[in-house]
């Protein structure tokens, strides 16, 4: 690692840290903890999407060898597991940690076993009688609206759990009434199921001497997880639980939730004094993992007689699923309506949202969430307009961008957010330019004149990150702050210890907060350790999710490095006998003005820090500091993709040809670690355009529920991409970054749909709802030839 | 019933009593310790768990530990040699080959054999090769490059 | 993840596995690669008390030329029969076909006879089978016996193979010269099974026409069948354009093809035509090509 002092670390394409562990098998992930007198969970679930449960005979599984004890929600002592995020007049049912009078979808946890072994707790979970009286299903959150819907609770009439708005709905009303256009297009943004390759896991474990309990679990925000479990579910105090999320194996949001099985894990563990481990079985992953999208929305876009928007009208079921996951309420709300600008002057926005419960696995934030259903409407309906205005869809975006505002003036939508910084023509010229859209289109053109239908998809995207100032959240509804803390630790050799409240789960943050420490305080990165994921060692957090890592995480510990520079200056000043504003701190040294032989390092500095033996009068001795940094805005990263497929009319087989992304996140601390997670998140959007569907049958009944149906993307399915990025700084965090890893994913679902639609042209298909699959192509192509 | 195995990993030998249903990847991670084989799905499609049975790329969660009775096996823990990264590691380093770190122990277990039977892969071989591995992070794009770079080391030497 | 406990039996020859199964009975299953086996297992979809497992009998794997056919050992992997030269030189479209199912791990310890044996409907070799018209060597307590391809799949997850009878052997028929074969799939995007998939065998002779012609068809019904309907249309035929069109066109004929999420069963069959047809063409190209 060539990181030797005063090389510039921050923007250089460091090889990560954490690697060298990954690659040789040593990662430490929850399922590898062992505990000595460790018992295993097996939970119960129901088959059921809908049913009351009459009876749960727990006696045939108490028989099995190797069951240790049974437990149904009549012995459990525990709260519901709250929701983060209230919204005006929302309904919150009460989500218990295993189900009582009633389950209300497919693999809800009824009863848990614990065994020696995860081979007997299994043995004994397939032992449990329950008996259930079925009662009707339904998944549709439209159809969960009608009367006479099946009713999930009874207290919540047409399973309407909020409704929300956002925007100006007169001057909507009055730009509709005066366009020289609508556009109009009913759209589906199906289910998708996260599916991090680590499942799910915890470990459990009670001492019943000190009645401490430390839980391990894979968690992308171990403070939060704490926070709610001590607070509002098990009712001890927080400073008796530890949470460990070690190396963590994907989040993509899935991972951000309370979950039943932990909860009743830590019970359990209490319960029988000793350690409890649950690891999901990927079955059950599908079925409990809190799942993503799922909105059916109407969308209409009015424009005059030139092309440009004046108008934006959307009305849109969220199916949250059963029960309020932990921040479910935000995903569709607040997260969705604000981001329906997207990188155009939209002048009027009007958006109405029901959220609405349904018999199927809760919903709530998966990468992107909620941004990527307001940029797939918005970019859909762009090439929908394009095509009912005969322009081509790249210029129609071009002619109703967002002008350059980069002085730290934000642009205010008329949907609540104020845009940091933003010069979005670049991002979509170099994009049409690396993708030769020219060329492809001519190629297009030749291509269908023998049957060939390749289709070229165009999209633009913002997205809202760093979250979030926590005065505006809390208006907002959040049952949190949202700032980030960063402590750092010098210690009497001048090597660095920070205790951050982010949480990496594959992001690479011992890199990349290494590489800002060791920059700023000019020292090589092996005298830098990054420690995340234990409530015991790292002042309170929030954890990783909405790209804040960086700009938030990263922005607190520079607070504090400034804070500890700065008292490093003055101890600097004392033993040089020099004024401190005469100081140049360079290389990891202070030296005087005009006299660079007089000089103290960094590591001298340090030493006297805890030496004390001479320093400024009335100087504590130590050196450390610990900073919350709370954001004054969002970030607002953007850009342009480009797609080019072709798709086989005959058989709506779609291969995807060429993939380009040209993404602004700002400023960039180690690029090669920002591509890979550009790429990983095409991946994904690709993959909800194409293949991935969470599908329920209509009573509720997942249909999907293994890798052998649900449709992740695999390496032949996928080409290599071509990223590049324009830098545009965020005025709003001391480092300029906007955030990174979410753009891929909100950004390729759009823009594949769009090229898939595209190629569809000459048979009159205007739209076809994802995921685009061969059945669904071959379908609308019969229909257009009839 | 449980019945005795005797197997060597990464050249130790083990000899253990399991039940019979006990698979492989159980047997490796809880009763031998060795926690760099991890388990992704019960489908046998993520092939997290893939390490070499007697020569060839397995996944290990689809095999009882009893039918792997006197087999040699390798895991990503005895990849690298004399504290040596053999070039597949090396590669996904270099390359940004990973990023959560949870597929990767299968999935260069799983290139350790795709180069053995194809010491110059093209991409499309490379991307045919690797269906059996799921990755959630890296689109497969870097995953491409190390497995390129791993090929272009080896032929070197 | 977790199957359910079983006893574990490694006999060591055919006939002590063949008293095994008679003895054990419903309570058994045999244990070839356990790639069809094991996931029914670990979701307990499968809970057998009794595996039987053929890794020490003697003599169940390898390819070998045996007169005018390649034999096939059971317990051959798919591994195998990819990478075999001989099946390579001889009747490629076996070594094809063996490399498209699942993924290359599968493949290492998935058997060609556990796979044949477990008939799954939307399996890749059934389809070729059917095509090159093979025999299965079935052993049982009263000995052995060949069953043609036309009589082992008998239903959804049903063969000839009697309870306590093992699949030993499939002995595929060499085609003569002049001969070319293809199998096309249009694979599961998740499972990569096949949702269609055709085998088209071709003779063809100086003249262009068409001697012989073999086409099975899987994925989209409840076992694998021969498109009868395309092979008369085929056989004795000039196979220009049109004539492979008009064979093609039959190729859903017969096949109780299953709507399921991939599609419905109008578009199955359409896939099951446009399959054959491809199939045909490629088929075609090889036979004019000499393979």
């Amino acid at each position: 690692m060539a990181t030797a002092t005063g090389t510039r670390l921050f923007g250089a394409p460091e090889k990560r840290r954490e690697d060298p562990r990954f690659i040789t098998g040593r990662g430490q992930y929850v399922d590898d903890v062992k505990l000595p007198g460790m018992t295993h969970a097996a939970f119960v679930r129901s088959p059921h999407a809908h049913a009351r449960l009459k009876r749960v005979d727990a006696a045939p599984a108490r028989a099995v060898p190797g069951v240790v004890a049974v437990y149904t929600a009549l012995d459990l002592k525990v709260g519901a597991l709250p929701c983060g995020w209230m919204l005006p007049n929302i309904k919150v049912p009460p989500r218990p940690a295993l189900a009582s009078g009633k389950v209300r979808y497919v693999g809800e946890p009824v009863a848990v076993v614990v065994g020696e072994t995860a081979y007997a707790a299994k043995d004994g979970a397939e032992a449990v009688r329950v008996e259930y009286e079925a009662l009707p299903g339904v998944s549709d959150p439209r159809k969960a609206h009608d009367k006479g819907a099946p009713q999930l609770f009874d207290d919540i009439p047409q399973n309407q759990c909020f409704y929300w708005t956002i925007g100006d709905k007169t001057a909507t009303e009055a730009a509709f009434k005066s366009a020289a256009k609508v556009v109009a297009q009913p759209l589906r943004n199906q289910r998708l199921i996260p599916n991090a390759i680590e499942p799910r896991a915890c470990v459990a474990s009670y001492a019943p001497g000190t009645g401490d309990l430390t839980l391990w679990v894979t968690s992308q925000n171990p403070h939060v997880h704490r926070l709610l479990m001590a607070a509002f579910i098990l009712g001890i105090p927080e400073t008796k639980m530890r949470v460990i999320a070690p190396d963590v194996g994907g989040g993509f949001g899935s991972k951000i939730f309370v979950y039943n099985e932990e909860v009743v894990a830590a019970w359990a563990s209490k319960a029988l004094a000793r350690p409890v481990k649950w690891t999901a079985e990927r079955r059950e992953s599908f079925l409990n993992d809190a799942h993503g999208r799922d909105h059916v929305t109407e969308v209409e876009m009015a424009f005059d007689r030139g092309g440009k928007i004046t108008g934006l009208r959307v009305k849109t079921h969220a199916n949250l699923g059963a029960y309020l996951s932990t921040f479910a309420p935000l995903i569709p709300s607040y997260l969705y309506g604000p981001l329906l600008s997207g990188v155009y002057r939209i002048p009027a926005i009007f958006c109405e949202v029901w959220g609405m419960l349904t018999t199927t696995a809760p919903v709530d934030a998966y990468r992107g969430a909620g941004r990527p259903e307001a940029t797939y409407l918005l970019e859909r309906t762009m090439d929908r307009a394009a095509d009912d205005l005969g322009v081509d869809p790249a210029e129609l975006r071009r002619q109703n961008l967002i002008l350059p505002f980069t002085s730290g003036t934000p642009y205010q939508t008329p949907v609540a957010f104020a845009y940091d910084s933003g010069n979005y023509e670049p991002a979509l010229n170099r994009a049409l330019e690396l993708s030769g859209y020219a060329k492809a289109r001519r190629e297009q053109e030749e291509g269908r004149k023998r049957g060939r239908y390749i289709g070229i998809g165009v999209s633009t995207y913002i997205e809202a990150c760093g979250p979030a100032p926590s005065a505006v959240a809390g208006s907002l509804g959040a049952g949190a702050g949202l700032w980030e803390s960063g402590q750092v630790r010098v210690h009497p050799t001048g090597a660095v210890t920070v205790y951050t409240g982010s949480h990496s789960h594959g992001q690479g943050h011992e890199t990349t907060f290494a590489q800002l420490v060791a920059d700023q305080l000019g020292i090589p990165m092996a005298q830098v350790e990054i420690v995340h994921g234990d409530t015991a060692q790292i002042p309170f957090g929030m954890g990783t999710y909405g790209s804040r890592s960086a700009c938030v995480g990263g922005s607190a510990i520079l607070m504090s490095l400034d804070k500890v520079k700065a008292k490093g200056r003055k101890i600097a000043a004392h033993l040089l006998e020099a004024n401190e504003q005469d100081l140049v701190f360079e290389g990891g040294k202070w030296s005087v003005k005009g006299s660079p032989g007089k000089a103290k390092t960094w590591g001298e500095v340090s030493l006297m820090a805890y030496l004390a033996h001479n320093l400024p009068q009335g100087m504590e001795p130590g050196l450390e500091a610990t900073s919350f940094f709370d954001p004054p805005n969002f970030t607002f990263p953007f850009g342009a993709h480009v797609a080019v497929v072709e798709v086989d009319a005959e058989t709506g087989q779609t291969k995807l040809l060429k993939y380009v992304a040209v993404d602004d996140v700002g400023r960039v601390i180690n690029p090669m670690i920002v591509d890979g997670m550009v790429h990983g998140g095409i991946a994904q959007g690709v993959g909800q355009a194409l293949w991935e569907h969470g599908v329920y049958s209509d009573d509720g009944q997942l249909l999907a529920a293994t890798m052998m149906d649900y449709a992740l993307p695999k390496a032949d399915q996928l080409p290599s991409y071509e990223t590049e990025r324009t830098v545009t700084p965020s005025p709003v965090n001391p480092l300029g970054i906007k955030g990174a890893g979410e753009t891929g994913t909100i950004a390729a679902t759009p823009t594949v749909a769009n090229a898939v639609i595209d190629a569809l042209a000459p048979f009159g298909i205007a739209h076809i709802d994802m995921p685009l699959t061969p059945d669904k192509i071959w379908k609308a192509v019969t229909a257009a030839r009839k | 019933m449980t019945l005795p195995v005797k197997m060597t990993i990464n050249g130790t030998n083990y000899r253990h009593e399991v039940e019979p249903r006990m698979l492989l990847v159980h047997y490796i991670r809880e009763v031998v310790g060795l926690t760099g084989t991890h388990v992704g799905c019960d489908t046998s499609q993520c092939g997290a768990c893939t390490i070499i049975l007697n020569g060839q790329a397995v996944k290990a969660c689809n095999v009882f530990a009893v039918q792997a009775d006197g087999a040699q096996i390798m895991t990503i823990e005895g990849l690298a040699k004399n504290g040596q990264l053999h070039p597949i590691q090396e590669g996904f380093w270099e390359k940004h080959g990973l990023q959560c770190g949870f597929c990767t122990p299968g999935m260069i277990m799983a290139v350790y054999q795709l180069l053995e039977r194809y010491p110059k892969p093209t991409e499309a071989q490379i991307r045919h090769q690797l269906e059996g591995n799921l990755c959630r992070c890296t689109g497969y794009h870097n995953i491409v490059k190390a497995v390129q770079y791993a090929a272009e080391k080896m032929a070197g030497r | 993840m977790y199957p359910a406990s079983f006893d574990y039996h490694t006999p060591g020859s055919v006939q002590e596995a063949i008293s095994l199964l008679g003895k054990l009975r419903d309570d058994a299953k045999l244990l070839a690669g356990g790639h069809s086996l094991i996931p029914m297992m670990k979701l307990r979809l499968a809970q057998p008390k009794h595996l039987i497992d053929l890794r020490k009998v003697p003599g169940l794997a390898g390819i070998r030329e045996d007169g005018g056919s390649i034999a096939l050992g059971a317990m051959t992997t798919h591994w195998q029969v990819e990478s075999s030269k001989l099946l390579q030189a001889k009747i490629p479209v076996v070594s094809d076909a063996a490399g498209m199912i699942g993924d290359p791990q599968v493949r290492n310890l998935g058997t060609i006879g556990g796979s044949l044996a477990h008939a799954d409907p939307a399996a890749d070799m059934p389809a070729v089978m059917i095509a090159l018209g093979v025999e299965f060597v079935i052993e049982g307590a009263r000995g052995r016996r060949t069953v043609k391809v036309d009589d082992f799949f008998k239903g959804l997850m049903m063969t000839a193979v009697g309870p306590d009878e093992i699949l030993v052997e499939i002995r595929v028929p060499v085609p003569p010269a002049g001969s070319g074969a293809a199998y096309l799939k249009f694979p599961h995007p998740a499972s990569r099974f096949a949702v269609v998939g055709v085998c088209a065998a071709l003779t063809v002779d100086g003249k262009g026409i068409c001697t012989k012609a073999g086409v099975g068809v899987t994925g989209a019904g409840t076992k694998a069948v021969r498109a009868k309907g395309v092979e008369a249309g085929l056989a004795g035929k000039a196979l220009d354009q049109a004539a492979i069109e008009a064979a093609a066109a039959k190729a859903a004929d017969g096949v109780d093809v299953q709507a399921d999420l991939q599609g419905s069963a109008e578009y199955k069959s359409h896939l099951l035509r446009v399959h054959a047809r491809r199939a045909i063409e490629a088929a075609l190209g090889r036979a004019k090509g000499g393979k």
